[in-house]
């Protein structure tokens, strides 16, 4: 096996990928980076992002209104001292971003302009009329281009941490083109890999988040924290669960039953009028949004279509001029996958998964519980997300600990390693190879990939969606314990090395199910209701008891161990989560 | 009710096994609202296992998908069946090497991406602390068309100048370089010369336009071609009447 020598290791080349790699480019332009990806740095998932990056610019707002709402937004689950850092760093990251030449939609004195989004208190998402996600990107890979210390392995697809006795020592990959497995030797690592939206059958999330570096940490040790908590958005179009931004919101579209009827104003986020106002009715949070969904289907309120039940998004009284500006991408959407022009009607849509809260546990600089391995954006839990995201901190979230994972790293691989057994580390790498070997030489497969996955999906769709009980999830856990059991017989029946994607899809399938095994038993755990995890069987949140992260712990054999650690409490003490006319 | 089907005929070749590439058709069911990707994904999850392509986002966003259509580049994941009779021949983007079935290889789009110096060149170094740079949305207008490019891949397949020529740097890679050179926190378009204004630059586009056309972001890199060309062309000129700007 070919070993690659580097100092510091990115897996991932989306947006915190590339943030973190620009990093340690910056922090020493002595250190080697390789920055691994399945995919070419502009394929990432962050390129789908649409509305915007929340970040205080503007001077009606402040640093403690964009600490409360992201807190209060995250049922109080976040850890307030990294949710601190992250406001105070966020408008620097994002005026670095423009700096390197993002096109960030302008007022016509050319300072940047910003956007209301779901449950803030004063408007501040900075946004490039709604393709954020892509031009955020794009800008992050062109610039990365100045730096040569920084060398591209795409379409790589890494397999497993080598890491001994609690340290991290680099990762194998499997290079697509030859089918070679390589050790990517490094004196630290990053994981910078996005959610696992994959998990689930109808998600806004593309083909390849399917949580891979989350689950390579899983296996290495680190704990999967807060995975019961996964965002539905409450807008996506039915069938492909194509996203539609809650900047549609923002610029004041409305929400409205088969009826006509704004049913928001039933569920305490009224009243409707006036309109648009901040914290209230269609600008509510998410989890609030979609759970009013579940209610009105469940009171036979929705439209019913060959995708599932349906409300409608209208937009209509933006008029053309507007909806051109700042919301031409969902105009070209809805038109080209549902035949909905939103200028001359409303578009149907669903809540659709979005966005994974939980993830690889690190601290507030990004450092898992391994020497030399760290973790950033959505596949990290650090936790500023706490039990329901706040729209438009996820892209923000993933420069501000990007960039600190990258100096992180960057300080490690500075001071080196003590001394390493050089043949126990080959080991390790060889193992991990012939982890990927074994699918070659099994004869007797007899499972197969497309089965497992759509089972998988119905079973944490059915038991782990927007409401869950003791009932549900019981019955999830044990049908993800036998997919657990069946994936043992999967089959690989493309034997080429040439880009193998049968062999790409059985791993990604591999590291689904470790994620959805840590998802369902810990929401099985949490006996409460809080922000997206809501239990019928528990409806309140209960603060003596789970004001509490929850910690997966991988076994190889068993269902994961879940235990508990402190939730950072600085200033804001858990109070009730209020919108609509009552915060007035 | 007998389920209506359609077949493509998909381009296979894996060079582990075959010499040349061949043809196989598939039978898959037809869906009103499907699109050729959903048919391509039919065929892997339920039919065979070992065809190899790239796909991720199924919004047109992410660029993985483009491959020939009935003879046309086009996004899989934004062309419809409806839109097609009822045989569909599916084959590689144009112009690229195969790596395997629908899969090209794209190294050579890479380097010509990064050829172009495609980033700011600030004239001086602002401080995060000083803010942004600012630009109205006249100046922005002037360049975000350019922005719009989700490196496809198409307009390479479509042009016949880079079928003849492959070191022409091509439509995508030029149109970014023009991005930049008129956005207004940018002063690196003479650093991007040596690249751009060169023979295998804007000078061999035959200006045919077949980029433009199949764009699937309306991109229109013929024009940022053309307009590259002006504008070199001045610099040219200008540098007789003003000698002491010459490089």
């Amino acid at each position: 096996m070919e070993t690659i020598n580097t100092d510091v290791a990115i897996v991932g080349a989306g947006g915190a990928g590339l943030r973190a790699a620009i990093a340690v480019a910056e922090a020493d332009p002595s250190l080697k980076v390789a920055l691994i990806s399945k995919v070419y740095p502009m394929r990432s998932h962050t390129v789908a992002a649409e509305g915007g990056a929340a970040g205080v610019i503007k001077d009606n707002d402040s640093f403690d209104n964009h600490f409360h709402d992201t807190v209060a937004g995250g049922d109080w689950l976040c850890d307030q001292d990294a949710v601190d850092l992250f406001i105070k760093e966020a408008p620097r990251e994002l005026t670095r971003i423009e700096h390197w030449g993002c096109p960030w939609s302008r007022e016509p004195d050319g300072h940047v302009s910003v956007r209301p989004f779901g449950g803030m208190k004063v408007e501040r998402t900075w946004y490039a009329a709604d393709k954020t996600g892509f031009h955020l990107l794009h800008t992050l890979f062109q610039t990365s281009l100045k730096y040569p210390t920084i060398e591209r392995f795409d379409e790589y697809f890494s397999t497993d941490l080598v890491t001994i006795d609690g340290r991290c020592h680099g990762l194998t990959a499997i290079e697509m083109r030859t089918g070679q497995v390589r050790f990517f030797r490094a004196k630290s690592v990053i994981i910078a890999t996005g959610g696992a939206g994959r998990v689930f059958p109808f998600t806004t999330n593309g083909a390849i988040k399917t949580g891979d570096g989350m689950a390579m940490a899983y296996r290495a040790g680190v704990p999967l924290k807060d995975m019961e908590f996964v965002q539905y958005h409450p807008t996506g179009l039915p069938g492909t669960g194509i996203l539609i931004t809650e900047g549609s919101r923002g610029e004041g579209g409305i929400l409205v039953n088969k009826d006509g009827y704004r049913y928001l104003q039933d569920y305490n986020l009224g009243p409707p009028d006036p309109w648009p106002r901040k914290k209230a009715m269609e600008l509510g949070p998410r989890d609030r949004l979609s759970q009013a969904f579940w209610h009105e289907q469940q009171k036979g309120r929705t439209i019913d279509t060959d995708y599932g039940a349906v409300v409608h998004l209208d937009l209509r009284h933006l008029g053309e001029a507007k909806i051109n500006e700042r919301l031409p991408m969902v105009r070209e959407l809805a038109s080209s996958y549902i035949g909905v022009d939103p200028v001359h009607e409303p578009i149907p849509v669903r809540p659709v998964v979005h966005y994974t809260m939980g993830g690889i546990d690190t601290d507030i600089d990004a450092a898992t519980c391994v020497e030399g391995l760290y973790a950033a954006g959505e596949c990290a839990c650090v936790s500023i997300n706490g039990a329901n995201r706040l729209g438009s901190n996820s892209l923000t979230e993933l420069l501000v600990f990007g960039a600190r994972a990258g100096r992180g790293a960057a300080r490690v691989a500075m001071r080196g390693i003590a001394g390493t057994d050089d043949q126990q580390i080959q080991a390790v790498a060889r193992a991990a190879e012939d982890r990927v070997l074994e699918f070659f030489r099994r004869a007797d497969g007899t499972e197969s990939i497309s089965d497992l996955r759509r089972e998988m999906n119905d079973a944490m769709e059915a038991g782990a969606g927007i409401y869950r009980s003791e009932d549900t999830l019981k019955t999830c856990t044990e049908a993800m314990q036998e997919i657990r059991e069946r994936y043992k017989r999967v089959m690989l029946k493309d034997k080429s090395n040439v880009f193998n994607t049968d062999l790409v899809e059985v791993l990604e399938l591999g590291a689904m199910i470790d994620v959805a095994n840590a998802m369902a038993c810990s929401a099985l755990q949490r006996k409460e209701s809080r922000g997206s995890h809501q239990r019928l069987d528990h409806t309140e949140r209960n603060d003596s008891v789970y004001l509490k992260h929850s910690l997966a712990r991988y076994s190889a054999t068993d269902l994961p161990a879940i235990d508990y650690s402190d939730v950072t409490i600085t200033r804001s003490q858990p109070a009730e989560r209020v919108y609509g006319g009552a915060q007035e | 009710m007998s389920a209506r089907t359609i077949e493509l005929e998909i381009l296979r070749y894996d060079p582990e096994q075959d010499d040349v590439p061949r043809y196989e058709t598939y039978t898959v069911p037809y869906r009103e609202d499907w699109v050729v990707l959903d048919a391509i994904n039919y065929v892997k999850d339920e039919l065979d296992r070992t065809l190899s392509y790239r796909w991720s986002c199924h919004m047109a966003v992410c660029g993985s998908c483009g491959m020939v259509v009935n003879g046309e580049p086009a996004l899989a994941c934004h062309t419809f069946l409806r839109d097609y009779p009822e045989k569909i021949r599916i084959e590689p983007l144009q112009n690229f090497p195969v790596e395997r079935d629908l899969v090209v290889v794209m190294d050579d789009f890479i380097d010509k991406l990064g050829s172009v110096k495609p980033y700011v060149v600030a004239k001086e170094e602002k401080d995060v602390d000083d803010g942004e740079y600012l630009q109205t949305p006249a100046e922005l207008a002037k360049f975000k068309q350019y922005t719009a490019c989700i490196n496809c891949l198409l307009c390479y397949s479509a042009c016949p100048q880079y079928a003849l020529n492959d070191s022409f740097v091509g439509p995508a890679a030029l149109a970014l370089a023009h991005r930049y050179n008129l956005d207004s926190r940018d002063v690196g378009r003479v650093a991007r010369e040596d690249v751009v204004a060169s023979n295998p630059g804007i000078w061999e586009c035959s200006f045919v336009g077949a980029c433009s056309e199949v764009c699937p972001k309306t991109v229109d890199p013929a024009a940022a071609i053309q307009q590259t060309k002006i504008a070199s062309t001045a610099d040219y000129f200008l540098s007789f009447l003003k000698p002491w700007n010459r490089k």
